[in-house]
């Protein structure tokens, strides 16, 4: 009998569809693989699952009894519990705490029964075979110790489905085993368990069926035996190409940006060594936390270079702080727009300036004559949509406040471009506006750096793709080289035959 | 112009309103001497609420500006009773408040501790210090240390021309300086200001050193007022900063606020308490008066926001 079923569930936030008809199915005692690229619905899936979303449309059905309305409660009640990548556990209270919470029954007034709470802590972690001290504080134990606290816990709530996001992403080596070990304890206990994991190698190793999302659909369900590698790939990729890129043929000169073997301990970059001429776009690729952000990062400053070398124009240079990349003509215009891109309160015309008050200053004082006439020519230039320079840039579309992030960088006239997911989350419009100035740009002999976790985007708009896994480059492509399947193999690590 | 600044003065009409109110009621209060007399007496309010601006614009908080004061103000009898030249009395004493602002600033921006923690700290313990240095004595001052040795009319004089050229010059800082900028730009965002450059340590530092050095010209313009320097002046001098700087709708997160709303906060407290007396109103009435209008304008803050982000929402979605 199936354990848990959904089928055509749908689900669109403000006008984006991240779900549009899914189905699935998950026997008792199976361990059922999920995959899909990045933004291809998995975690709004789980979210669906959970009670955290409420879909649009669909249905969900626990034991063959229809669920309606779906909220943490409710699922948590039916036996849907839920482990993600990094645990989710109060880190002062002990073990035996942590368990309990949830799950305990009476008032906030109730009579607290230690000797009880701390019994059942041991029997639940002895049941996967985890040897922690119930009285410990969570703070104290390591990421694998927390990890087990966390699926014996849900075993405390009578999961029945349980759910894991990523659980190998975030463990040493060594600790897999047992992981997997405990995986196959609960699969034999009847326990229906939804694996989710970007390393093929896992899978292969635990799964019984895979089910492939791509753009929000499942595109099919396999017994994991017979998918060879090669195919589940082509079936994760092959997104819609839905924006036709204003992408054109540019004259490229010099290398403007190279690294060296560059190392970031802090941030996890490992021997990055990539080269970036005028003119040039430079796509960067990989999964979501494949240390691409990260990377752009040390190339600004954020997390100074502990190792290698960046070369501007050929000269090593020293990037030791964001102003230090400002004055050797690097810019960065950052993933996270509305908080940091933007400052939300000041007026557009002060934003554009804020990267080159000192070149906009004579003797410590602001020129605001010059500085209205640079933003109203951004302003114009990008076709920002607002009543004036002076509107704060809180009250812009995200797509106009994305163009004047970029207004500031573009007014320090740099050499080096550094976008991260520059259209993430804009319409369909604006994105296809900043395409057309990425074009614009190169041409006037800039050079891009462009993070896209969009594989039509990142292969649309680039000269060349570099893709990264594991805070290392794993390859670089031309244009023509570049497909969407070559891209995701290395991206998953395919290929190489590692499986990190 | 006016819009921009509209909280600003809808604080002005307030004050306005209520000395209209008080025109008509009681005429008396209007006499230049009165007048004179709180504005010359409050001034260091006025000059703390400066300093304090930019501490707050810049996301932080002092309290121990208090200390500073009573500190500042002692050193400031001693320096002139060791019969220190004026001109080194007054380098010397605002040097101090520099160092002691720099402690609050190191601590704040090098040790990245919470500002309200810090100078909780440095507050209480220079409160001790204070006392422990002074035995609690207050120290007499010099002859030439009362009004800078000038008379009353002419140290008058002094003191409120001090007071508007410091506030003048540091309104328009504030917005012509790029150092002015920085400020907005880290307590609005400080991690998008540092993204764009900025050194939000270096800004927040820099706002705690200037602190010190207000709390200092505060002390000496109160101080010579007086004929003797007091270790326990200085008490709630930080929370009447603080509430003129609030009243002002400067906002408690950062990144928003004027001089000129500081000014005007300042003045609506510094009028209050008089008033009563005027219009014979018991005065310890005062307190609760200054905290209601303390609430109403944060609340009234608040609310704006609340308006102006869902302005600001339903023009996103368009």
């Amino acid at each position: 009998m199936t354990l848990l079923s959904v089928s055509g569930i749908a689900k669109s936030f403000a006008g984006v569809h991240a779900l549009r008809g899914v189905s699935f199915d998950l026997l008792p005692g199976e361990v059922h693989a999920l995959v899909g690229e990045n933004g291809a619905g998995k975690s709004t899936l789980i979210k669906v699952m959970t009670g955290a979303h409420r879909p649009d449309a669909g249905r969900i059905e626990m034991e063959g009894q229809e669920v309606v309305h779906n909220t943490p409660e409710r699922s948590r009640a039916l036996g849907i519990a839920a482990i993600y990548q990094q645990p989710a556990l109060f880190p002062e209270l002990s073990v035996a705490e942590n368990m309990a919470l949830g799950f305990e029954s009476g008032g906030l007034w109730r009579r607290i029964d230690w000797t009880a709470r701390r019994t059942r802590a041991k029997e639940l972690l002895a049941r996967i075979g985890a040897r922690i001290d119930p009285d410990a504080p969570v703070s104290a134990l390591t990421m694998p110790e927390q990890q087990m606290v966390e699926i014996a816990k849900s075993l405390g709530g009578r999961a029945k489905v349980l759910i894991m996001d990523e659980p190998t992403a975030s463990l040493p080596e060594h600790e897999v085993g047992n992981l997997f070990r405990v995986v196959r304890e609960l699969k034999a206990q009847g326990v229906g368990i939804i694996y989710i994991s970007h390393r093929l190698d896992e899978l292969y190793a635990l799964a019984d069926r895979v089910t492939v999302l791509r753009d929000g659909q499942s595109v099919a369900t396999r017994p994991m035996k017979e998918v060879e590698r090669p195919e589940l790939i082509r079936l994760m990729v092959g997104r819609e190409i839905s924006a036709i890129f204003p992408k054109r043929e540019v004259k490229q000169g010099d290398v403007v940006l190279e690294t060296r073997g560059l190392e970031c301990r802090a941030s996890g970059i490992r021997g990055v060594s990539l080269s970036i001429r005028a003119g040039e776009i430079l796509g960067l690729a990989g999964l979501v936390g494949a240390g691409r952000t990260e990377l752009a990062r040390v190339l600004f400053g954020l997390t100074p270079a502990t190792g290698g070398q960046i070369l501007l124009g050929g000269a090593p240079v020293s990037v030791r702080r964001p102003s230090d990349a400002v004055e050797l003509g690097i810019a960065y215009v950052p993933e996270d727009r509305r908080r940091h891109g933007v400052i939300l309160e000041l007026p557009i015309a002060a934003n554009t300036t804020l990267a080159i008050l000192r070149r906009i200053s004579k003797g410590g004082f602001l020129d605001f004559g010059r500085e209205n006439a640079l933003a109203a020519s951004y302003v114009e230039k990008l076709a920002v949509k607002t009543p004036s320079i002076q509107t704060p840039a809180g009250n812009l579309s995200g797509g106009n406040q994305q163009k004047v992030a970029l207004s500031r960088w573009l007014a320090t006239e740099p050499k080096v471009l550094i976008l991260d997911e520059p259209t993430q989350g804009i319409d369909v419009g604006a994105k296809a506006e900043i395409h057309k100035l990425m074009v614009d740009l190169a041409e006037r002999g800039l050079a891009i750096l462009m993070i896209s976790s969009e594989l039509p985007e990142a292969l649309g708009m680039s000269d060349r793709v570099g893709v990264m896994r594991g805070g290392a480059l794993v390859g670089t492509l031309s244009r023509a080289e570049a497909t969407q399947e070559r891209v995701l193999a290395l991206a998953l690590g395919h290929g190489e035959g590692a499986a990190a | 112009m006016i819009r921009r600044y509209l909280r600003e003065w809808s604080v002005a009409a307030a004050t306005l309103t209520l000395l209209l109110l008080l025109a008509l009621v009681k005429p008396q209060f209007f006499s230049g001497q009165n007048l004179r007399d709180i504005l010359v007496t409050k001034a260091y309010i006025l000059i703390a609420a400066i300093g304090m601006t930019m501490v707050i614009l810049a996301r932080q908080i002092d309290i121990s500006i208090g200390s500073q004061f009573a500190i500042c103000g002692v050193l400031a009898s001693l320096l002139a009773k060791w019969g220190l030249p004026l001109s080194l009395m007054i380098v010397g004493t605002l040097g101090a408040g520099a160092l002691l602002g720099a402690l609050n600033g190191a601590l704040v921006a090098g040790l990245r501790l919470p500002s309200i923690v810090v100078t909780l700290a440095t507050m209480v313990s220079l409160e001790q210090g204070i006392r422990w240095i002074t035995g609690g004595e207050p120290v007499r001052n010099a002859a030439n240390f009362q009004w800078l040795g000038l008379g009353q009319t002419a140290g008058e004089i002094v003191v409120l021309a001090t007071s508007a050229a410091v506030l003048a010059a540091f309104a328009a800082g504030l917005r012509w300086l790029r150092a002015g900028r920085a400020i907005y730009a880290t307590g609005s965002d400080p991690e998008a200001a540092r993204l764009a450059g900025i050194r939000p340590a270096g800004v927040v530092f820099g706002v705690f050193v200037l602190m010190g050095v207000f709390s200092a010209l505060a002390a000496l313009l109160n101080g010579i007022q007086s004929t003797q320097g007091d270790p326990t002046s200085g008490q709630g001098l930080g929370l009447q900063a603080i509430a003129a700087v609030v009243v002002g709708g400067t906002a408690i997160s950062g990144g928003r606020g004027t001089l000129f709303g500081t000014f005007v906060g300042f003045i609506l407290l510094a009028v209050i308490g008089p008033a009563l007396v005027f219009l014979q109103v018991e005065a310890s009435w005062e307190k609760a008066i200054q905290g209601t209008i303390i609430l109403v304008a944060v609340a009234s803050d608040a609310i704006n926001l609340r308006q102006r982000r869902n302005v600001g929402a339903s023009l996103a979605a368009r």
